[in-house]
């Protein structure tokens, strides 16, 4: 009975992750960016789907969708503000550059969840969910909610790899994160391919913040932890790599799980990160990594 | 025999000397009371604080203030730290000159505070934090920490009032026989729990398991699992910290068990919008709410703090509104500002607030510049959120509402 708990539960929160983490991995694997306002963004969308919902008046469908597009805007924002400028700068030495990136994003994110909590309050926010009620899956009472969660999350996952793979932009962006020179070569302009996969990822991003309202709850606090386990999951499948973080969300979802289930909630997290830096030691470059 | 010259010299000096004391007496009468608020403004329970302080100040003023000097305000937001509000509280006293110090919701906060309350000689009261600390310290150290107040009801008051509620509406009228104590890890919650394992045997609830959480917790999927299968009648909560999510997760997995208990964020008007809905049925304990007559005074000033913010106080907020008044109280009776004589004063307060009749322990006394709690005092009351709205279901004589559950919910009704 457990562990079929253990499993139900689990998917869910696991392909929350894995959506979360996809479009933090692809925009690494084409520019090199580790976008530390990740946590940050996903908590944006969140709290404007529950502020459409609260201050605006519209239904739930439209508040999610409204969540999503805020989400798409900041990430935009992420990278013509604070990206963009630091990696066309001439004052900053090119060895450096990633270094400024990294710290200009950390601040970034940590500048949008101040502002969260001055004009939304650090409490927790809910959004509005799609569908309610609950399923009885095999004896285990589920949230309708959560096999939404989940259904949508793949369904996300799913349409990112038709576009990766199917169509000729999404094969130029598969493409820019084997070898951005040789894509450059082809004819290709690699900043509007950064534009893209700032798009691809703000729209992840946002349906992952706006799933996580729904499922679990965020609250400004929530930016670090999110960024965090974003960032466990994409080292721990290799860095850049899509597939790997695919199966480390998996992983990294049931090592949570099991630990909430089996040992204690409190230390839901402790595992996973052990995981993390036995990895680096044993397998610096992750379970798929390509380096 | 003095000459006429010096005599003249001697009144001129006497009436100079007259006319200094005058306008020095007229410039003290103008100078304001100052009063510090330290709290969490971006929390909503710590929002109303600030707030509030200041509608009462408001209020004391335009009715001429004490004694002709005016209140005034000077809030510091400790963004929820420890050591912001230590930076807060002594830049207060040094450079702003307060006289009095109103300060933040979290136990871990108002404890970094109150030895330097007593190393600044500066009277402090809290409306919000409930550890027992913080009344033990001033019982045992009394003439170090006597300037620290406790303007809240302390874990242990906070205990008794929940078993009394729960006796009546749980017990008696539900024939409830068991319960599981599911309370946050916090400073806070070590002597409520301590509380609730002492009295809810006595009133006929044996206890099942005890709970303590990480206030990190976000998941609760887990924990719910596991009440569920040591089928309570009841969860006895203790939560603060957290709140929406745990209740929001209660209602989407449909948890057939009744909460009652300390839920922080429940006391806030803005919790059935930041649950969306789920709040449905929680039962909670306060000090007072939207509508409901405490005393004559809770429900002008919940109406008045609405009219002016758009929502309405915080359990802190309506302690907070109190505080002010009876500093100014204490300040009128003292005929000063002065440190030792306030606290003399603040020993002797009988004011009727918005939460009930004010009065502190004395010296003697386990909870020390605590709050008395009993019938004619403070009793708190247990509310429960239905559509939209915090309706009182005890005590039974400001009751304006009977208890209603959702349908997942499987309590028997009376």
């Amino acid at each position: 009975m457990l562990a079929l708990q253990i499993l139900v539960d689990g998917f869910a929160i696991s392909a929350l992750y894995a959506l979360g983490a996809t479009g933090f991995t692809l925009i690494f694997g084409v520019s090199g960016v580790l976008n530390l306002s990740h946590g940050a963004l996903m908590v944006l969308g969140a709290v404007a789907a529950w502020a459409a919902t609260n201050e605006l008046h519209v239904g739930a469908y439209l508040a999610a969708l409204f969540g999503i597009a805020v989400t798409l805007i900041g990430a935009f924002a992420t990278y013509f503000v604070v990206v963009r400028p630091l990696q066309t700068s001439r004052a900053i030495p090119k060895e450096e550059t990633e270094i400024f990136v990294l710290t200009g994003t950390l601040l970034w994110g940590i500048m949008i969840q101040e502002l969260i909590a001055y004009f939304f309050t650090d409490n927790a926010k809910t959004v509005l969910p799609v569908v309610e009620g609950v399923v009885n899956i095999l004896g285990v009472r589920t949230p309708q909610n959560e096999i939404f969660t989940a259904i949508i999350c793949w369904v996300g996952i799913g349409v990112l790899w038709l576009i990766v793979n199917k169509t000729r932009s999404g094969k130029a962006v598969l493409a820019a994160s084997m070898n951005p020179r040789g894509v450059t070569l082809l004819g290709f302009e690699l900043s509007r391919i950064y534009i893209a996969i700032w798009a691809i990822y703000g729209v992840l991003a946002g349906i992952a913040g706006v799933l996580l309202g729904m499922f679990l709850g965020v609250s400004s606090y929530s930016a670090g932890p999110l960024t965090g386990s974003a960032f466990s999951i994409v080292v721990l499948g290799g860095l850049g790599s899509v597939s790997g973080s695919l199966v480390a969300a998996y992983v990294v979802g049931y090592l949570e799980t099991v630990t909430a289930y089996m040992i204690n909630p409190a230390y839901r997290f402790i595992p996973a990160l052990l995981l993390l830096v036995v990895v680096m030691y044993v397998r610096p470059q992750g379970l798929f990594g390509r380096r | 025999m003095m000459r006429p010259s010096s005599i003249r010299r001697v009144l001129l000096g006497g009436a100079a000397a007259l006319a200094s004391l005058v306008t020095l007496t007229q410039a003290q009468a103008a100078d304001p009371i100052k009063i510090a608020v330290i709290a969490e403004a971006q929390a909503i329970a710590g929002a109303s604080i600030p707030q509030a302080a200041q509608l009462a100040a408001d209020e004391i003023n335009a009715k001429g203030g004490v004694d002709g000097r005016q209140i005034q305000i000077i809030s510091y937001d400790n963004k929820s730290s420890a050591t912001d509000s230590v930076r807060a509280f002594q830049r207060a006293v040094s450079d702003d000159k307060v006289n009095a110090v109103i300060a933040s919701y979290i136990s871990e906060v108002v404890l970094a505070l109150e030895p330097w309350a007593a190393r600044l000689k500066t009277v402090m009261i809290t409306p919000g934090a409930a550890s027992n600390e913080i009344t033990k310290a001033v019982h045992n150290d009394y003439e170090k920490n006597k300037y620290t107040f406790h303007g809240y009801l302390t874990s242990a008051e906070l205990a008794m009032s929940v078993c009394d509620g729960a006796k009546d509406i749980l017990v008696n009228d539900r024939k409830m026989k068991t319960a599981v104590i599911f309370s946050e890890d916090a400073a806070w919650t070590t002597p409520l729990d301590a509380g609730y394992k002492e009295c809810l045997p006595k009133i006929g609830l044996q206890i099942l398991d005890h709970i303590r959480m990480s206030p990190d917790t976000t998941d609760f999927t887990p924990i719910y699992n596991k009440i569920e299968g040591e089928k309570p009648d009841v969860m006895i909560t203790g939560i603060s910290h957290i709140g929406v999510q745990p209740t929001v997760q209660w209602k989407n997995q449909q948890v057939p068990i009744p909460m009652l208990g300390i839920s922080s964020q429940a006391t806030n008007s803005t919790f059935w919008k930041d649950t969306n809905g789920a709040a449905d049925g929680v039962l909670f304990q306060s000090v007072s709410g939207p509508g409901i007559a405490m005393t004559s005074k809770s429900v002008p000033f919940a109406d008045a703090f609405n009219k002016k913010y758009g929502n309405f106080p915080s359990y802190a907020g309506y302690t907070a509104y109190d505080e002010v008044y009876y500093i100014a109280d204490a300040v009128k009776r003292a005929g000063s500002t002065d440190s030792d004589k306030l606290v003399a004063a603040l020993e002797k307060t009988d004011w009727e607030g918005t939460i009930g009749r004010i009065q502190f322990y004395g010296k003697e006394d386990q909870f020390t510049h605590g709050l008395k709690y009993g019938k004619g005092l403070i009793t708190g009351m247990i509310s429960q959120w239905q559509d939209g709205k915090q309706v009182a279901v005890w005590p039974p004589e400001i009751a304006n509402g009977k208890i209603r559950f959702p349908s997942f919910i499987k309590a028997q009704n009376p």
